[in-house]
């Protein structure tokens, strides 16, 4: 099957100050299938933003090539637009326009005729819950309103592939949480390819079937959650012992962990009246080895107070491959359209 | 699906785009026409108080004066009108509405001819509201000169308002550029075109000024027709000048509409 996007070495550098040339995207190869759903995750300035933008013809790479929808970015940007949807970061419907004559608008630039605009715009208003709203000017809508308002104009073209930078940015986690019931849900029905950024890790962690993790301008991993998680972080396993034979759990543990590095860590457990010690290791599928490794510490006589499995989150992949956490904000104000400098070429796996 | 065999630069395309940027900038017009209405206070208090002022200075009867004046007062009421134009799409850029319609197929051209054509709209529907009230007060327009007058006006503010659009892309990423710059430029027009006070008693380096300054043209046009006095030649001047304004405008707009991501 022919990828829906397909990129090679397509890099982006901007003038920087001092004369300098700033890498805001180096070197993005990479094939996305039709019907996916792929999240881009990476800090604010990443990179992210401007793949996304050379992708939509929004911007011209410096160098390399890319094809969406079956057509050069470069050489074919008006068949590249016709054929995608775009939700940008900021709202796309202007302030004093009505959200009604904003769709039926988008429809117009995208060609359609008069009776077909109607009708899409209608369709769209029904099925983003907009009938309350359609005839107020958007400035008077609330954040939530002005997202699905967004996402109603991304769709006017019933595209094959929907880009989305940062959808659920400034969102309270209500309307989040509705913007991807509606999200999922129109992906469900109309089997729209998705490819969005994002740099909320439960975000691309719950609904992305892949994750590129970003930085520097660079893909530094590529898999799909679960794995990234598994391969690259592993789970956290914790088990409180009362009065513990020191050595057998440790055995035990390091058993449990096999193949990996099994640096079984301990400390004395908080919060028990009884003499208790806390063991945790990092291993695969922890879930399945916890019943075994519990059966075992009974059978040498420990008893085991407390056990816990804790999964992995994209922050310990991302810290994992950075030595940095996606929680940190910087400390610097770098907007969305601020590239950042790229550090020395990171490995790309 | 749309069909992505229609590429944007075909004639026909642009024209059907045209067309839709149009009538997407008319929407807020027709939704909420007041805000048309209330440009014309600046206008309307020239009116009412720098034409008694004049006629007192110049001692010509109030009626005569307004015959004088109006024309005037109405390129002014363009000028100040169009020229803010610009401010809409400065908003547009840094909201991401502009963003959204270039992904659209829509031809990047139409985006400025489509804004531009609508400035024809407001500037209308202000100077035949102004024309109103002043002949309230004794104006008497000859009709057939204040249609003409119309035209050239409305070809006018097209080159005005792809050049204020232009100026609002060139200050995108610094909107208090687009004031100044604006601001900078309106009044010395204003002052050098002869709109308010007549230059014939002007320094001689004052005049040399205005006679380079197109607008003195347009207003000079515009007193002669709204008067009836259709073959002076400061009319075929002021068309030139009008058409002058809308091909810059136009085409330093286009130009910077393709820059403007």
């Amino acid at each position: 099957m022919t990828p829906i996007i397909s990129s090679r070495g397509l890099s982006k550098t901007f003038r920087g100050p001092g004369g300098g040339t700033v890498t805001a995207v180096a070197d993005l190869t990479m094939d996305v299938e039709a019907g996916s759903l792929t999240a881009f995750l990476g800090p604010n300035g990443a990179g992210k933003s401007t793949s996304l933008r050379m992708l939509t013809t929004l911007l011209r790479p410096t160098a390399g090539t890319a094809t969406v929808c079956g057509h050069d970015v470069t050489t074919e940007p008006g068949a590249v637009r016709s054929a995608i949807g775009y939700i940008g970061q900021k709202n796309g419907a202007g302030q004093y326009y009505r959200v009604r004559d904003e769709l039926v608008s988008q429809g117009a630039f995208y060609g359609l005729g008069r009776a077909e605009r109607r009708r899409r715009a209608d369709e769209l208003i029904d099925a983003l819950d907009l009938g309350g709203v359609v005839d107020r000017p958007t400035m008077n809508l609330s954040g939530g309103q002005r997202r699905r308002v967004d996402i109603a104009l991304g769709l006017v073209p019933a595209p094959r592939l929907l880009f989305l930078d940062e959808p659920s940015t400034g969102l309270d986690p209500q309307s989040r949480s509705q913007l991807w019931d509606h999200l999922l849900g129109l992906r469900e029905r109309l089997g729209i390819t998705l490819f969005l950024t994002t740099h909320y890790l439960e975000e691309a962690d719950q609904f992305a079937e892949r994750v590129m993790v970003v930085d520097g301008g660079r893909i530094i991993a590529d898999d799909t959650a679960a794995r990234l998680k598994s391969d690259l972080a592993g789970d956290r396993l914790t088990v409180t012992v009362v009065d513990p034979d020191h050595p057998t759990v440790v055995d035990a543990l390091r058993a449990a962990a096999q193949g990996r590095d099994a640096t079984v860590e301990h400390g004395s457990a908080p919060d028990t009246d009884v003499a208790a010690v806390r063991y945790s290791v990092t291993l695969d599928r922890g879930d399945r080895a916890l019943p075994a490794l519990l059966a075992h510490l009974a059978g040498r006589g420990q008893q085991v107070l407390a056990a816990e499995v804790r999964r992995p989150s994209l922050d310990d992949v991302f810290l994992g491959l950075t030595g940095r956490s996606l929680r940190e904000e910087p400390t610097e104000p770098t907007g969305p359209d601020q590239p950042a400098p790229t550090t020395v070429p990171g490995v790309t796996p | 699906m749309t069909s992505p065999d229609a590429p944007s630069t075909r004639p026909s395309a642009v024209l059907r785009d045209t067309r839709a940027v149009l009538v997407r900038e008319l929407w807020p017009v027709l939704r909420d026409p007041f805000s048309v209405v209330f440009s014309l206070l600046q206008p309307l208090v020239f009116l009412a108080f720098f034409t008694p002022l004049l006629a007192g200075m110049t001692g010509a009867p109030l009626g005569d004066q307004l015959q004088w004046f109006v024309p005037g007062i109405i390129v002014m009421s363009t000028l100040f009108g169009t020229a803010m134009a610009g401010s809409n799409l400065l908003a547009e850029m840094q909201s991401g509405s502009h963003e959204r319609m270039l992904v659209t197929p829509v031809s990047r051209s139409a985006l400025m001819i489509g804004r531009a054509l609508k400035e024809m709209v407001p500037l209308s529907v202000q100077a035949v509201v102004l024309t109103g009230v002043a002949a309230v007060f004794g104006f008497r327009p000859h009709p057939p000169g204040m249609a003409l007058g119309l035209v050239l006006l409305a070809v006018f503010g097209i080159g005005l308002g792809a050049l204020s659009y232009s100026l609002g892309i060139a200050s995108r990423n610094r909107d208090w550029m687009f004031w100044a710059v604006q601001q900078g430029l309106l009044f010395p027009l204003m002052i050098l075109s002869g709109m308010l006070l007549p230059l014939e008693s002007a320094p001689r380096w004052l005049q040399v000024l205005s006679s380079v300054n197109p607008l003195t043209y347009l207003v000079g046009a515009e007193r002669a027709l709204f008067n009836g006095l259709l073959t002076d030649p400061t009319v075929w001047q002021g068309a030139l000048a009008a058409v002058g304004v809308a091909t810059l405008g136009l085409v330093v707009g286009v130009r910077m509409m393709r820059r403007s991501v």
